[in-house]
């Protein structure tokens, strides 16, 4: 992207931000135990987070969990009564919205009705008086981005859900903020358009590379997507952080198991430890297994063994592989693969594998297995 | 759709037909007929006549015509800015003084207009707010009397904008009056617009404040009309009223058809 296209040198100053420049390696968000209340009910609490520049953050959580607030409160439509939030490492907390340079998408759009997409697109612009010419340059530019060119004169009633979509993120991005706020943009739109709006949206990251996105989902197939890193929110408060891949794989509780995928959890109990071999010895039952260690959860400890379906197998993967005897409730064939349900005493468990020749009958007692480095040991939270 | 059947349908509007023809038709209709009547003494009039016209056009009608326009377009665009700045104003306020503003609002509507004309009388009439006898006085009461519809037409508007729009509009750098001008008000130019169609249509008709405070040459259509028929020219004061009611219905049409790009689906 030319800086000669995107640039506005007419923009009011402190307004003004460039997508690239000596000091790119400080932006990003910071939030410092920022809390949020609504008539005295806190809805975010003690939020720290260091998005990094460049990087796309997805927030995920259950519906109320504060995710839009936290959204709110970066882009300066709520004011924290606790904490501090920085963008691009300048302290934003006391600014006004229209300060912040942050560009931002609803969940429901809302592109002004009475302007065409082109004026939606040049909003931004020509509240911070730019040239015309600067405007016609950069609105073109913008909508060519999200292949909407041929749509400018469209009012947005005339426009598809996903179309109204790439508007939005067109105006968003014309006033080429260092942080782009999206508010499950994909939840209006049917599963087709959304893996292509998907893909688009991974695309534009990868043409605007220093932009700082967080990306508000419930759906954690759009997180592990597209995100590098994922924030997990529950009632408030972040309850885990980390890239998709150590989140998916070593969730830190519970909660992270089982929002950010499907997990099979069994109650265990930590025998010995291994630092060398990073394994651990648990017990579930009678039976000894093998699992990746958890430093958190030392021996003598209750601890919770989070294995993901694909994880478990009908034949052994390896000679060292854990084996565990149950009875097969149900099997089901959905196309692609197959989902086998399991019980171990009253506990369930659930398998899902590549189309099987022989697959089980429900009611046969079979073993299944599963690899040391594929498990691992959550703490047990303390019932309160 | 209420009513399934076919017959049912015939009869509801029939009824329909019937309330709209009686409470709303038939007074217009004879208004109009009355206003080409020579001489009514059967059922119907015996000989139609365009006199009444004639001296509606010469007398000094034009003036009471010219009178009723400015002072309805007056108050109502004043009331409009007022009432659009008070909601404007008052929408994020908590709900209780909202509540005890929104009253004090409404209270000119809900007393007799005499009463509001005697009110402005006795408050105006001695220095330093001597507008006793003035053309100010007029308009001032008018603004009362309308104030009450702006006010509640724009915040009702505003309840229906869902404040996304301006945040987003905030977000992208618009300053607020920025925001104000470029999308909150025309997001509720619909509302409006019938803010003042409604509070125009009141000022055309509105008599009893008017009669109380009205200087000498500034004699509104209404006023005018209740003097002529108080005379017993009825015929005369009917033809008055037909033009009273076009002029109003003219503006209200010219008003109807402000193109209006907000308009969601
Ligand atoms: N304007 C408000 N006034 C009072 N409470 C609010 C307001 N906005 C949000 N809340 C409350 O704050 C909490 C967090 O809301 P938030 O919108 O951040 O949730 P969310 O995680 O975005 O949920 P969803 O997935 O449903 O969009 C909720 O309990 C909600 O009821
Ligand atoms: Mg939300």
């Amino acid at each position: 992207m030319a800086e000669a296209v995107l640039g506005h040198p007419a923009a009011a100053p402190g307004l003004s931000v460039p997508f690239t420049g000596p000091d790119a390696a400080h932006r990003g968000i910071g939030y410092e135990g920022v809390a949020v209340a609504y008539k005295g009910t806190t809805v975010l609490a003690d939020f720290t987070l260091a998005v990094r520049p460049g990087e796309i953050m997805a927030l995920i959580g259950p519906s109320g969990s504060g995710k839009t607030t936290a959204l709110r409160v970066t882009a300066g439509f709520v004011r924290p009564i606790r904490g501090r939030v920085h963008i691009g490492g300048r302290d934003v907390t006391d600014l006004p919205p229209y300060a912040r340079s942050i560009g931002m998408v609803v969940q429901n759009y809302a592109l002004f009705p009475h302007m065409p997409a082109y004026e939606n697109v040049a909003f931004g612009l020509r509240a911070r008086r730019a040239l015309e010419a600067t405007i016609r340059e950069q609105v073109a530019a913008c909508l060519r981005m999200v292949g909407m060119e041929s749509f400018a004169k469209r009012y947005p009633r005339e426009l598809s859900g996903g179309q109204q979509q790439r508007v939005a993120i067109a105006r968003a991005l014309a006033i080429r903020p260092q942080v782009l706020l999206l508010d499950e943009p994909l939840s209006a739109l049917d599963a087709q358009i959304r893996l292509t709006m998907l893909e688009e949206l991974s695309r534009l990251h990868r043409s605007l590379p220093t932009l700082t996105v967080i990306y508000v989902t419930h759906d954690q197939t759009e997180a592990l997507t597209l995100a590098d890193r994922i924030g997990i929110m529950r009632d408030g408060r972040l309850v885990a952080l980390g890239d998709c891949q150590g989140l998916y794989r070593r969730p830190p509780n519970r909660f992270a198991a089982e929002f950010l995928g499907r997990a099979n959890l069994l109650p265990v109990t930590v025998e010995a430890e291994d630092a060398a071999s990073g394994l651990a010895r648990v017990r579930f039952g009678a039976v000894s297994l093998m699992v990746r260690r958890n430093p958190e959860v030392t021996a003598g400890q209750a601890a919770l063994l989070c294995i993901r379906p694909h994880d478990l197998r009908l034949d052994p993967p390896g000679p060292s592989a854990n084996s565990l005897a149950a009875s097969v409730s149900e099997v089901r064939w959905k196309g692609d693969l197959h989902d086998v349900g399991f019980e171990i005493d009253e506990h369930r468990l659930r398998l899902t594998a590549a189309p099987l020749r022989a697959p089980p009958e429900a009611g046969a007692l079979v073993n299944f297995y599963f690899a040391p480095e594929d498990a691992t040991l959550i703490p047990e939270e303390r019932r309160g | 759709m209420l009513v399934w059947s076919r017959a049912g349908r015939t009869v509801a509007w029939a009824v329909l037909a019937l309330l709209v023809g009686v409470i709303y038709a038939l007074p217009a209709v004879i208004i109009i007929l009355a206003s080409i009547t020579g001489q009514w003494n059967g059922v119907l009039p015996s000989h139609f006549t365009l006199q009444h016209y004639a001296n509606a056009l010469h007398g000094s009608s034009a003036a009471m015509l010219r009178a009723s326009i400015v002072t309805g377009l007056l108050a109502s665009g004043l009331a409009l800015v007022n009432g659009s700045w008070a909601a404007l104003a008052l929408r994020n306020t908590r709900p209780l003084p909202r509540r005890v503003l929104d009253i004090v609002f409404f209270i000119p509507s809900a007393v007799p207009s005499v009463s509001v004309g005697l009110g402005l009388l006795v408050a105006f009439s001695r220095p330093p707010l001597l507008l006793n006898g003035t053309l100010a006085i007029v308009f001032v009461a008018h603004f009362v009397l309308v104030s009450a519809y702006s006010y509640g037409n724009v915040s009702a508007g505003l309840s229906r904008i869902t404040p996304d729009y301006e945040q987003v509009a905030e977000s992208l750098g618009a300053r607020p009056w920025y925001r104000l001008r470029r999308v909150t008000l025309p997001l509720l130019l619909p509302y409006l617009i019938a803010a003042f169609s409604l509070s125009f249509a009141l000022s055309m008709g509105e008599l009893g404040a008017t009669v109380m405070v009205y200087p000498p040459g500034w004699v509104t259509l209404p006023v005018g009309i209740f003097g002529i028929t108080d005379r017993g020219a009825v015929f005369d004061g009917s033809a008055l009223t037909v033009l009273l009611a076009v002029t109003a219905l003219a503006v209200l049409i010219a008003l109807s058809r402000i193109p209006i790009k907000a308009a969601q689906r």
